[in-house]
């Protein structure tokens, strides 16, 4: 079994595993134990990565491939690139903080367990593809489970967010799927045999006409994901209702689909497509930025204000990738992560506040760090990681994207990076007001004042996004590098 | 063949016979009186083999022996019919078509 | 020499944070205390010994002044643009490193004795090491990119710090109010960075400060100065922005709102942060890019500096005449004092003698650290003693806080200008510089001067002298571990005046001699000692000529005591224009159309289904018919098209 299969492979042994499971701690056990061995290889792969990288110069290492289905030419095939290691690290991270935060579920804990690690079996898979047809399968794995996870475990109006969540994502992939057979059947101007594979794609030179229609459907497909303005909306219903290991999971990582579909799909493959549409979707993304930033300041549910700000931060990856330079690429890959772990972490916090207040409107909370100082504590320093602090990842990620989007001189680009630009201050804004309200002031419930301290599950899970979010903000050279290194051949395809 | 009638003439009998079964059937309400419309379709196919065969290729057998087929499929499809119709009877107390509704959800 | 050392005057802090921060809530009083005060003991003794070397033994090569530069990549943007971090020795770096040392120090120690017994008093010590840490990065940055990293940590230990007392709601506020402007201000000097980084190609100090390179307009930095944004070229357009930040750091006009609220944190803080060192920053930044600001374009972007400087410091001079709040009276003087240094840089010339303003400029920031600090240490000895802000509350009181009226009057001599304080020299020069180069502002800034003594004298007079008001308890002397960095502080602002400050600090790093302007002594102090007077008559005793000036003057007396109104401006439009005008909104949009959209789509699938479902009515008849009719129209059609 190689190196790479392997991430499919476990989660999917987990899977059969808990099958078998017959209590609860049992189940806890094995996905725990699962979850470990994943970020124990993630972290691996990132050495093997690293080794292999110094003597070999392909854009994809460690690649695989076995015909799967001869007639259309699909195969599993595989590899990774340093961008792909980084995800693959962030989402073994982001699924194993999701499994301790959930420790306390207990209504049909084997079947969210399941579902959860189906749900990671899909974005482990997503990001080792290399073949576009495998790539939308796992993509599907990866967002019809969500479905259940809502709609069984979810909480308010379940029903009615899991199934928008489910219908805008599955019309995106209804478009994506367009968008890819129509790359698939360009994929061979001289008549020869088509493919899927990426990177035999990438040799051939799609008709502008055809990168022209095709670009946009396969840019739509994923931006859904990505949370592109106007297509967001099932983003904050659908987090306010999922269980808190989904919203984690589901923002920290499967939101990352978007961008790296986006940038390893529609950019990669339809170059003069994206240089032909980038102004469209950089006025729908930047605005996305500024958008979702003055939409959470008016909203009072802490999921909605972190689902709109996912809808901000997203879009800065959106309009960084539209700049079509490395060093905004880098910030978008870095914003990604960096977006990835914090959100989680911020989830996870609402999470907790939640089970111990049982509300989440800001306006009923008041006063919490001197109740809960670990907690409380904790989500400043998540606030003021995501309001783009130095020390946290997100500054490096955010200053990457703002010195790659000023690169470009053009007026039009210059309006959309001030307009980018200026959303550090609307961050600030709504953050504060959270901190200010919910964290500070005086204790606005009496009932508030004997509620429990964290568990030492919660702190594990906490500490796991924790140490990236610093780790990345305080020694960024050595990732940022690893992703610019890998950038090198998109950047020749422009 | 019988002398002095042409094939139009028994084709169009066929045809008028095959119509008031389709009328029949969509019309009716009782299930009873369906089958005899389902019953009266299937004999005016039965007679328009027949009958083509003998005008058409006296010297083939094909189309009586298909028309002794339909005669045996009818025979036991009614009796099915008859008997859901019974069972139905029994538990609506009625042989309507609305009667069972009540299985359509 | 090898500077590298240096690293651990930041580092110390930070790790003394690290372990006060994570274990806020074991960490016990007695601890906390000595390991902040002696992290920073430790950082401060290292500042000094680099003081002593560099300016006494190896700084100097040949009368000037050597730049040491330490640094390693942090970060790479593309192959030729990157963060780097280090650490950067040159006369002001070096000075501001004694002064933030020295201020820290005595604020550690201060604290020690003021936030004894508080329940947070860990959490408080972890905050001021963070505090720190940020303000010597700050300091010894190397790049624009470095400095802009410590500016940010600088703000959120200010923001952690004014909301240290987080479940007071004012100063919750005053927290979020002093991060968001600061964040606003922060806005333009990113914008600044950016565009300074695209068009010159680095971030580098060393690299932008040369001022052969910057008369050079086809060297490799100034080779894009000729495209013009709104009629200035683009680095004069960047300068002006990145001074916009600096300005709202220093709180100076219009980006002020913050400091006056800021003064809900502690008092050691703002005496820390709010008066000696982080509001400095703004200045420090300038001096630091002084030949870019120069140099590019004649100086455009220094004269917006000159000017604002000199009209915020008119500003709060008038506004500080008024105000009840002792706290507030300080920091309104904060940021007229502030004006001083930075009008005092803006119309500085560059090399020798031309370049009093700047060494004034750093002179009076040096001075000013000390006698402020020791104001608002006093200040927070006074309120210490009486439980209360509020000048109408307090008087009479040089009876019961000995030490601390004597070093408070040492501090208000020496801010007003009176000789031989350390204010008088540093105030001194830059009058001086003023009046060669720029009347306007000379004259503007001599009457602030006359102004200071007199608000400076009317707090003096109120707190200490006046009628005795009945307090709560018998007011009481601090513990010696606050009166005793009152006393430090007193010694350092009465003989600071005496450093021959133009022999190490001067913008073309080689030393000039100065002297004493006789004829501007006169005016200042002239103008200081009839401050004073005017104080004395109206408040040494209980007299209601205050009150009938005041009603006098009506309008005048209402728009400055209310700050002319700025905070309500700045309330209108963002309550009334971003909240409810834009935000909400766009709130609104979300739901109803984007949102709506959506849901139409879904709800009409639905619609349209319910529409075509009564097609499939279960009965076979429906079908059988429908079957038929087909199967006729069919064939109908296949005859009609067939012949």
């Amino acid at each position: 079994m190689d190196i790479l299969s392997l991430f499919i492979t476990v989660p999917v042994i987990t899977i059969l595993f808990l099958t078998f499971t017959k209590n609860l701690q049992q189940v806890r056990i094995v996905s725990l134990v699962g979850m470990l061995i994943q970020l124990g290889m993630s972290i691996n792969l990132l050495f093997a990565y690293f080794k292999e990288r110094a003597v070999n110069t392909d854009m994809m290492v460690f690649t695989k491939d076995y015909v799967w289905f001869e007639s259309f030419n699909i195969h599993y095939a595989i590899g990774v690139d340093g961008i792909s290691v980084a995800l693959l690290l962030l989402t073994s991270i982001v699924v194993l903080a999701g499994v301790f935060i959930s420790w306390k579920v207990t209504d049909l804990s084997k079947e969210f367990f399941i579902s959860l690690i189906v749900l990671a079996t899909g974005v482990f898979g997503f990001f080792i593809s290399i073949d576009l047809f495998t790539m939308f399968i796992f993509y599907e794995i990866a967002v019809i489970p969500m479905y259940l996870l809502i709609g069984i475990w979810g909480s308010g109006p379940k029903e009615y967010s899991a199934m928008k969540l489910t219908l805008m994502l599955m019309g995106a992939s209804a478009v994506l799927l367009v968008g890819i057979l129509g790359i698939y059947f360009n994929s061979n101007a001289d008549g020869g045999p088509l493919t899927f594979n990426l990177l035999e794609i990438a040799q051939v030179n799609i008709p502008f006409e055809a990168q022209k229609l095709f670009f946009p459907l396969t840019f739509l497909g994923f931006a859904v994901l990505g949370a592109l303005f106007p297509f967001h909306t099932w983003s904050p219903d659908g987090h306010a209702s999922a269980p808190t290991a989904v919203s984690m999971l589901h923002a920290g990582v499967l939101m990352k689909l978007g961008g790296y579909g986006i940038f390893r799909v529609a950019m990669y493959l339809l170059p003069l497509g994206a240089i032909d549409w980038s102004w469209f979707f950089i006025i729908l993304s930047s605005f996305g930025v500024i958008y979702g930033a003055l939409g959470a300041i008016r909203q009072n549910d802490l999921k909605y204000i972190n689902a709109y700000s996912s809808v901000s931060h997203l879009g800065m990856v959106l309009v960084a990738l539209l700049m079509m330079n490395k060093t905004a690429w880098n910030g978008a890959i870095l914003q990604s992560l960096s977006h990835g772990f914090m959100t989680a972490l911020f989830f996870a916090l609402i999470g907790m506040i939640y089970e111990r207040t049982h509300t989440r409107d800001i306006h009923k909370l008041g006063g919490l760090l001197k109740v809960m100082p670990f907690i409380s504590a904790i989500y400043i320093i998540a606030g003021l990681a995501n309001l783009g602090l130095p020390g946290f990842s997100g500054f490096v990620a955010e200053m990457n994207i703002f010195v790659g989007a000023f690169e470009n001189a053009d007026l039009f680009r210059r309006v959309a990076t001030v307009a980018v630009v200026s959303a550090i201050v609307v961050t600030a804004v709504y953050i504060l007001r959270v901190v200010g309200i919910m964290l500070m002031g005086p204790i606005k419930n009496e009932e508030f004042n004997d509620l429990p301290a964290s568990t030492w599950y919660e702190r594990y899970g906490v500490y796991l996004l924790l140490i990236p979010i610093a780790g990345m903000g305080i020694a960024p050279l050595w990732l940022s590098d690893m992703i610019l290194d890998s950038l090198t051949p998109f950047i020749a395809r422009f | 063949m019988i002398p002095g009638v042409s094939i139009y003439e028994i084709l169009t009998v066929t045809t008028l016979l095959f119509f008031i079964g389709i009328y029949g059937f969509v019309t009716r309400k009782n299930l009873i009186s369906i089958l005899l419309s389902v019953e009266l379709m299937l004999n005016a196919v039965a007679v328009n083999f027949v009958v083509i065969n003998k005008y058409l290729y006296p010297d083939m057998l094909q189309g009586v022996y298909f028309s002794v087929f339909i005669i045996a499929v009818a025979a036991a499809e009614t009796a099915l019919a008859i008997s859901i119709i019974i069972n139905l009877y029994r538990l609506a107390t009625s042989v309507e078509v609305k009667a069972t509704e009540t299985m359509k959800y | 020499m090898d500077f590298t050392y240096t690293i651990l005057i930041p580092l110390i802090p930070l790790a003394v944070f690290l372990i006060l921060g994570i274990n806020a809530l074991k960490i016990k009083e007695n601890v906390a205390g000595i390991v902040g005060v002696g992290g920073l003991l430790a950082s401060t003794i290292l500042s000094f010994y680099t003081a002593f070397q560099y300016f006494f033994k190896v700084g100097k090569v040949d009368g000037v002044y050597q730049t040491f530069v330490e640094k390693t990549v942090w970060m790479n943007f593309t192959d030729t643009l990157a963060i780097d971090m280090g650490v950067l020795i040159d006369p002001i770096s070096v000075m501001m490193l004694v002064v933030v040392s020295t201020i820290s120090l005595m604020v550690h120690l201060y604290s020690r004795g003021y936030m004894h017994g508080d329940q947070g008093f860990t959490r408080f010590f972890a905050y001021l090491s963070l505090f720190s840490f940020s303000m010597y990065g700050l300091v010894l940055a190397t790049n624009l990119f470095q400095i802009y990293i410590f500016w940010e940590l600088v703000g959120v230990s200010s923001f952690l710090l004014i909301g240290y007392y987080y479940t007071k709601p004012s100063a919750v506020a005053a927290s979020k109010k002093a991060f968001i402007v600061t964040r606003f201000a922060d806005f333009g000097f990113l914008m600044g960075v950016l565009m300074i980084g695209y068009y010159t190609g680095t971030f580098d100090f060393m690299a932008l400060n040369n001022p052969a390179a910057l008369q050079d307009l086809s060297s490799p930095i100034m080779q894009y100065s000729g495209i013009t944004f709104m009629g200035f070229s683009v680095i004069t357009t960047a300068l002006v922005l990145i001074f916009a930040g600096g300005a709202g750091k220093s709180a100076m006009f219009p980006l002020h709102i913050w400091l006056p609220d800021a003064m809900e944190g502690p008092t050691p803080v703002s005496a820390l942060i709010h008066a000696a060192t982080m509001v400095v920053a703004g200045v420090y930044l300038v001096a630091r890019l002084f030949p870019m600001f120069y140099f590019v374009e004649d100086g455009i972007a220094l004269q917006v500096v000159a000017y604002v400087g000199g009209f915020s410091s008119l500003f709060a001079a008038l506004i500080a005449l008024t105000q009840h709040d002792i706290k507030r009276i300080l920091a309104f003087s904060t940021m007229s004092q502030i004006g001083y240094m930075m009008m005092a840089l803006g119309i500085s010339g560059y090399g020798g003698v031309e370049g009093l303003g700047f060494t004034a400029s750093m002179f009076h920031l040096f001075t000013h650290a000390m006698f402020k600090a020791l104001l608002f240490l006093g200040a927070g000895s006074v309120i210490h003693a009486v439980h209360s802000n509020v000048l109408q509350e307090m008087g009479g009181l040089r009876k019961y806080l000995p030490i601390t009226h004597i070093t408070f009057l040492i501090a208000a001599l020496a801010i007003a200008g009176v000789p031989p304080f350390a204010g008088f020299f540093s105030k001194d020069e830059i009058l001086a510089a003023a009046y060669e180069s720029n009347r306007l502002l000379f004259w503007v800034e001599w009457t602030v001067a006359g102004l200071t003594a007199f608000y400076m004298f009317r707090l003096y007079f109120g707190i200490f002298w006046g009628k005795e008001r009945v307090y709560k308890h018998t007011p009481h002397e601090s513990p010696l571990s606050m009166t005793l960095p009152l006393m430090f502080l007193a010694i350092v602002s009465a003989v600071a005046g005496f450093v021959p400050f133009s022999q190490f600090v001067s913008p073309d790093l080689a030393g000039y001699t100065t002297h004493i302007h006789m004829n501007i002594a006169a005016m200042s102090v002239g103008v200081g000692v009839l401050g004073i007077a005017i104080a004395w008559i109206m408040y040494k005793k209980e007299t209601d000529i205050a009150d009938k000036i005041s009603s006098a003057f009506g309008f005048l007396y209402k728009w400055t005591y209310n700050k002319f109104y700025f905070d309500e401006i700045y309330l209108f439009v963002t309550r009334e224009i971003i909240f409810k005008r834009i935000a909400q909104p766009f709130a609104w949009f979300d739901k109803k159309i984007v949102d709506g959209t959506m849901n139409l789509i879904g709800n009409s699938t639905v619609d349209i289904s319910k529409k075509i479902k009564g097609a499939q009515s279960g009965k076979v008849q429906d079908y059988a018919f429908a079957f038929v009719s087909g199967v006729v129209i069919m064939v109908m059609v296949f005859i009609y098209f067939m012949n």
